[in-house]
């Protein structure tokens, strides 16, 4: 006990020697801490440097989604007779040679429309994000014509990025198109768009890794023990709820919160039971062929050229129903040729026209009477369902709600939860 | 930085008249500021000003439809980390682990290009850059191809019962390889090698022959040589390597979007799903900047621990 009291008083308590006070003052005035004109200008350089990056960082910001008034638009149609056309690729009759678009060529030739045509679509996203800046300023695109995903133009109508359509200049789209597609709950009365195509979303799979045995229905998709890891849903998110709301029996055209919800669930129990392999976007195709997939959620078009190639492919359209989609036509706000694009929109619903279309790239064909062009070009694509589809078939075609906003972000949200990422 | 140039100080102007021979003329003294101009503006317009657009994205509210603002919200950071955590470690393990695969697999390689190939030398350096001749993208849908359920791998993989080995492992899924963990990191492995074996080529090429030679004389064994000189010798190349295939692999989305499944998701499919689908923007820029600073933090601490302060 007695020695603990011998022990030295703690450090700190100990002053500082004379010696170190004087280093210390040296370090102060002469040393790196010393105060001088120089490091004053350098700590408000810094100074200045953090108030400006603040100043910067707040300077930024991404505008409202401005409402251009796109009535106002002038129509330099009459003038300049161009028009630039800006689709998704491989989404057009090609010639033998791969070299030419025979319908619009037919096009430029009949108008002497000199057309500017780029297959620069790939993604709804990303193209929107491409042009979003340009639109949400008011600024022309250049592009006068663009094809996108109804979900995505229910999202620029809203946004007012869309030129109203003058009806008197497409008698041919307004005789021809198709009941099914005449009045979208986001565009009422076609205002602002027509559709290219639609994209019927059913289930395909591949006789030779099913053994043999057909799929039809989404339950089976996610239950059935054989198809375990070897079955495919789509990323897109309203083809993918869609249908397994229809399976549940339910409605996407009145899909609710708790619906949604419900539908997620069940897939989500379909991703922990690793039933489902995957979620994918166009590159599905490939591991359907090749039976890595055995059975999946698929479009239409990929499986009318997928069964061209490979005699194993199957589709079924669910009893339940089925989702239609549809690319649409639209003119952009500010583009210059809005009556140039209104005479190809009208274009291609004449029958023939259409006809020719639809038996180079095998989607849902929107015009009414292409049957008997088409049974002249190809019998068996006219009496292909998937292309023209008959009564029946229609009658079990579904379409997802126009989702609001805030809706469609928390809907995706929880399909991006669902996905992984 | 070309202001610090700009002036001419003006001592020197009223001593032109007496030394006459010993003043650069101010443009020749400009030139080299004059040729770092364009890569100086190359980095702020496409270096800095995005990464300060992103910075205020990061701590912005709001919506598409109302727009963004910036509101110092700092919260958007903890959320993301709280919420994508598990994307970001994965992120770092599959980076981490095709790394070292790049390694153990690119350093014989690289060595044999560097003192074995002679006269294939450059057929060999050509081998390994040709995968570059073709886009990322169509690389990585060939291993689709490659590890396809039915493809011979896959069944020679069975064949050995190596899959039922990995799948307990909890690397592979049943009897396939696609959709695993395993192929997104050899997917990762594969696009990255070449940046692992160029840097190890050049810094090993670099060592004279002539110390193998003394090593021999000295009685080292050929396993000694290489752990007492060559392997030091090329340690700029391993750090470079291993940090030019560290760094994008831990970004990379597509191997893991091709080759992977829902549970092999990286923190870039989380930024691209952010930033293209949910729109929500500030999310998607504050796990790019904590992406960012991850990467720089672990990049740090590594060039510390190897001491090997100049790259190459």
């Amino acid at each position: 006990m007695e020695h603990h009291e011998q022990l030295a008083p703690p450090a700190p308590a100990a002053p500082l020697s004379a010696d170190e006070l004087r280093a210390m003052r040296r370090s102060l005035t002469t040393g790196r801490l010393a105060m001088t004109r120089r490091s004053l200008l350098r700590a408000g350089g810094a100074l200045a440097a953090v108030a400006g990056g603040g100043a910067a960082l707040s300077a930024c910001g991404i505008a409202p989604a401005g409402r251009t008034d796109a009535a106002l638009t002038v129509d330099h149609s009459p003038a300049e007779k161009r028009l630039n056309f800006s689709n998704w690729t491989e989404y057009m009759d090609v010639s033998d040679d791969g070299k030419r678009h025979p319908t619009l060529d037919a096009f430029q030739r009949r108008t002497g429309i000199a057309m500017t045509y780029t297959e620069d679509i790939n993604d709804n996203d990303e193209f929107f994000g491409k042009i979003q800046a340009q639109l949400a300023n008011g600024q022309d695109t250049g592009r006068d014509l663009i094809v996108l995903t109804d979900w995505m133009c229910a999202r620029m109508i809203s946004l007012g990025w869309i030129q109203p359509l003058d009806a008197e200049r497409l008698p041919h789209a307004r005789a021809n198109l198709s009941a099914q597609f005449r009045d979208p709950a986001w565009d009422p009365g076609r205002k602002h768009s027509y559709v290219w195509q639609g994209i019927p979303a059913i289930i395909a799979y591949n006789v030779r890794a099913t053994g043999g045995r057909r799929v039809d229905s989404i339950s089976q998709l996610l239950e059935d023990p054989q198809l375990k890891g070897r079955v495919g849903f789509l990323s897109e998110m309203r083809d993918t709820v869609g249908l397994t709301l229809l399976d549940m029996g339910r409605r996407p055209e009145d899909v609710t919160a708790d619906d949604y919800d419900a539908a997620l669930a069940r897939l989500q129990k379909g991703v922990d039971a690793k039933q489902i392999r995957r979620f994918t976007g166009n590159d599905y195709t490939n591991d359907l062929d090749k039976g890595d997939l055995a059975a999946c959620v698929a479009w239409a078009g990929d499986v009318v050229q997928l069964q061209s190639d490979n005699p194993d492919i199957r589709y079924a359209v669910p009893k339940a129903g089925y989702m239609t989609s549809t690319d649409n036509l639209m003119v952009p706000s500010k583009a210059r040729h809005k009556g140039n694009a209104e005479r190809l929109i009208d274009y291609y619903y004449e029958p023939k026209v259409a006809a020719r279309l639809a038996a180079y790239i095998n989607y849902a064909c929107p015009v009414d009477g292409v049957r008997e062009e088409l049974a002249k070009i190809d019998r068996t694509l006219a009496e292909n369902p998937l292309i023209l589809p008959d009564e029946e078939m229609a009658a079990r075609s579904h379409s997802f709600r126009a989702l609001t906003p805030r809706e469609s972000r928390v809907f995706n949200q929880k399909f991006a939860d669902l996905t992984g990422a | 930085m070309t202001a610090t140039a700009a002036p001419a100080p003006p001592d020197e102007q009223s001593d032109d008249e007496a030394l006459p021979l010993r003043r650069t003329p101010a443009r020749k003294r400009l030139v080299p500021y004059w040729l770092l101009l364009p890569g100086i503006l190359w980095l702020i317009v496409f270096f800095a000003a995005p990464l300060v657009y992103q910075a205020s994205t990061s701590i912005q509210t709001g919506s598409l439809e109302e727009g963004f603002k910036v509101t110092w919200h700092f919260a958007t950071y903890w959320d993301a980390l709280a919420e994508y955590w598990p994307q970001f470690v994965r992120s770092v393990g599959y980076a981490a682990v095709a790394t070292v695969l790049c390694l153990l697999l690119g350093y014989p390689l690289a060595y044999l290009i560097a003192f074995k190939a002679g006269r294939w030398r450059n057929l060999v350096m050509i081998l390994v850059i040709a995968p570059f001749f073709t886009s990322f993208l169509i690389r990585t849908l060939a291993w689709k191809t490659i590890l396809a359920d039915g493809g011979p791998v896959v069944g020679a993989l069975n064949a050995l019962h190596l899959l039922d080995v990995t799948s307990a492992l909890g690397i592979t899924e049943g009897h396939r390889v696609l959709a695993t963990p395993l192929a997104v990191v050899c997917g990762l492995t594969y696009n990255f090698l070449p940046f692992m074996v160029l840097p190890l080529y050049t810094s090993l090429e670099r060592i004279d022959p002539r110390l193998h030679e003394a090593a021999g004389d000295l009685y080292a064994r050929p396993a000694t040589t290489f752990r007492r000189v060559t392997f030091p010798l090329s340690m700029p190349g391993v750090v470079a390597g291993t940090l030019l295939t560290f760094i994008p692999a831990a970004g990379d989305y597509i191997n893991s979007e091709l080759l992977g499944s829902t549970d092999q998701k990286m923190i870039g499919n989380v930024i691209q799903s952010q930033f293209l689908r949910v729109l929500d923007y500030p999310t998607a820029a504050a796990l790019s900047f904590l992406l960012m600073a991850a990467i720089l933090a672990m990049v740090t601490l590594y060039i510390r621990k190897s001491g090997t302060e100049d790259l190459v």
